[in-house]
């Protein structure tokens, strides 16, 4: 917390979110964000559904064009039109909340696809890297199982996994939690931990409050496409300033205690 | 190993009266009724047939033995005529077809004149009797007088025929079934820094070809016996030959003989497909017992 109380204790940074808006048809989705994600951080983005942070996160893998500001990665300017976007996507990992796993293909496939073809591996140099990090996720006997076989948990850690394997500057991640039965999300919370852990900078949307609080650096409330508040994760869930940032904290918590 | 475990309990009185049942109905209903009425409905087709007043005639002239073996030798190089195109316009159909099905789905407004062309296209040999693209193609072509091209035998004039007809079908397959690959597979992929024709070769097209394997199939039992059809341009085909030896013999056996050649050629596509078919129905697991 006191770490990014002074800037020059951060570490570079990896992502910079200037003015970001985006509209579809006449409907603002994001109106204006700024956001910044420094080296081996994670920062947290909170909110009801409709607010926007899938958006947003779409928008900085690019598969959303956005309609104003700019998105930044290590200092150049990737909204711009002219530059390359396989090779962007190439640096940025995303992973979405319903796994997408490629059914057609083992788990190990599924992790060497892009190794193979995106990073130019041979077969074997990427076997050997799945293999090694299937081991980290303890699902290496699991290797040669195609993705329909495994539970929704495995097949998310295997998706991060899949992500990471890359190497990206930057890992998005997009509600992974949100389809898993309540038991599986633990492991998965591990796995990110653990990526953290490891150095790995990550902009995640999340409504796991109390991983939030626990792991991540920063934490960002937006609400309607705006950011409403934001600050390092343990001052902004003791103390919220804005009204509706209690108000949404509170409907999260009180559902929470129902269950 | 919690198969085994799952095998090692004793089911219940319940369950076992339940499993009693379930074979006294399967044994009643499969075995004894199905043997008994596949009987009862041959045995009376087959005395309508011979008691009609006409059999005897018919018997000798479709049905005569002596005629079918002299025929066999020449109808049987006329198939080999027919295998030789039916394998030039499959490879033609798939590699012309998928080519159609990836143009369709091109999204991007600088292609539209293409997708619009291959939508055209697809309508016209879809709705075009196949016959009539082999009168035009068989006799247009030649008509051209293209002389650079020397004297195209007219089984390759009928290869391609086949191969423009077939190739709108299979086209509307392959988008079918590139269609039905779930957009998230596309964004994932994308997402992991492949280009589009790495998406579409690594991801969509595997997939897509899973899912449409029976209808692409089906439509490969239709093109096996409309190669017959060449023979309507005068290639000495199974169907020519037998024509050839019908006119001979003054005896329609011929005729018989080539149909029953086709429908042993379609017998193993057809169980293929099948087999396809239900494998994969079983890997989705779509409907339970029902």
């Amino acid at each position: 917390m006191s770490k990014l109380e002074s800037p020059k204790d951060l570490g570079p940074l990896i992502l910079n979110v200037k003015g970001v808006r985006k509209n579809f048809e006449d409907k603002e989705v994001l109106k204006g964000i700024d956001l910044e994600v420094y080296r081996g951080q994670i920062v947290a983005l909170i909110g009801s559904s409709g607010s926007g942070k899938s958006t947003l996160l779409r928008s900085v893998n690019l598969i959303e064009e956005i309609s104003d500001g700019q998105i930044l990665l290590n200092d150049v300017d990737i909204s711009d039109p002219r530059v390359n976007q396989d090779e962007v996507r190439r640096q940025i990992g995303l992973v979405f909340q319903a796994f997408n796993l490629f059914a057609h293909l083992s788990i190990l496939e599924n992790i060497t696809l892009a190794l193979r073809h995106v990073q130019g591996l041979t077969a074997a140099e990427a076997k050997s890297r799945a293999l090694v990090l299937l081991e980290r996720i303890g699902l290496a006997e699991k290797a040669d199982e195609y993705p329909d076989k495994l539970s929704g948990g495995q097949q998310q850690r295997t998706a991060i996994i899949r992500a990471v394997a890359l190497n990206p500057t930057l890992l998005l991640l997009d509600e992974v939690t949100s389809a898993l039965d309540p038991e599986l999300v633990g492991e998965v919370l591990e796995l990110i931990k653990d990526l953290k852990a490891s150095g790995t900078s990550i902009l995640m949307a999340t409504h796991e409050l109390s991983f939030a609080r626990d792991v991540a650096d920063w934490v960002v409330f937006l609400d309607g496409g705006v950011i409403i508040e934001e600050g390092p994760a343990k001052d902004f869930f003791e103390n919220p300033q804005m009204p509706r940032t209690k108000e949404f904290l509170q409907r999260l918590r009180s559902r929470a205690g129902e269950q | 190993m919690s198969n085994s475990e799952a095998r090692r309990f004793s089911p219940s009185e319940i369950e076992l009266d339940r499993r009693a049942f379930r074979l006294a109905r399967k044994r009643k209903s499969t075995t004894l009724v199905a043997f008994v009425s596949t009987i009862l409905f041959a045995v009376v087709a087959w005395l309508s047939l011979v008691n009609s007043p006409g059999w005897p005639r018919v018997e000798q002239s479709f049905f005569n033995l002596e005629t079918a073996i002299e025929a066999l030798p020449a109808v049987l190089e006329g198939l080999m005529l027919n295998l030789r195109v039916l394998l030039y316009s499959a490879i033609g159909v798939l590699v012309v077809g998928l080519t159609l099905a990836l143009l369709r789905t091109l999204r991007s407004p600088i292609f539209t004149p293409i997708r619009l062309l291959a939508r055209g296209y697809v309508d016209l040999f879809r709705g075009l009797p196949l016959i009539i693209v082999l009168y035009l193609v068989g006799f247009g072509i030649p008509g051209l007088r293209l002389e650079f091209l020397g004297r195209i035998p007219v089984e390759v004039l009928g290869t391609l025929a086949l191969t423009l007809t077939y190739s709108a079908y299979v086209a509307e397959v392959f988008r079918a079934g590139i269609e039905a690959v779930h957009p998230s597979q596309r964004l994932a992929a994308r997402s992991l820094g492949l280009s589009y024709s790495q998406t579409m070769r690594l991801v969509v097209l595997p997939q897509a070809f899973r899912k449409v394997a029976p209808p692409l199939m089906n439509d490969f039992v239709s093109l096996q016996k409309d190669v017959g059809l060449i023979s309507v341009l005068g290639a000495v085909d199974a169907v020519r030959a037998a024509q050839i030896e019908v006119a001979q013999f003054a005896n329609f056996t011929p005729y018989v003989v080539s149909g029953l050649l086709f429908v042993l050629l379609a017998i193993p596509t057809v169980r293929a497909a099948d087999y396809v078919t239900t494998r994969l129905a079983k890997r989705e697991q779509a409907g339970g017992v029902l």
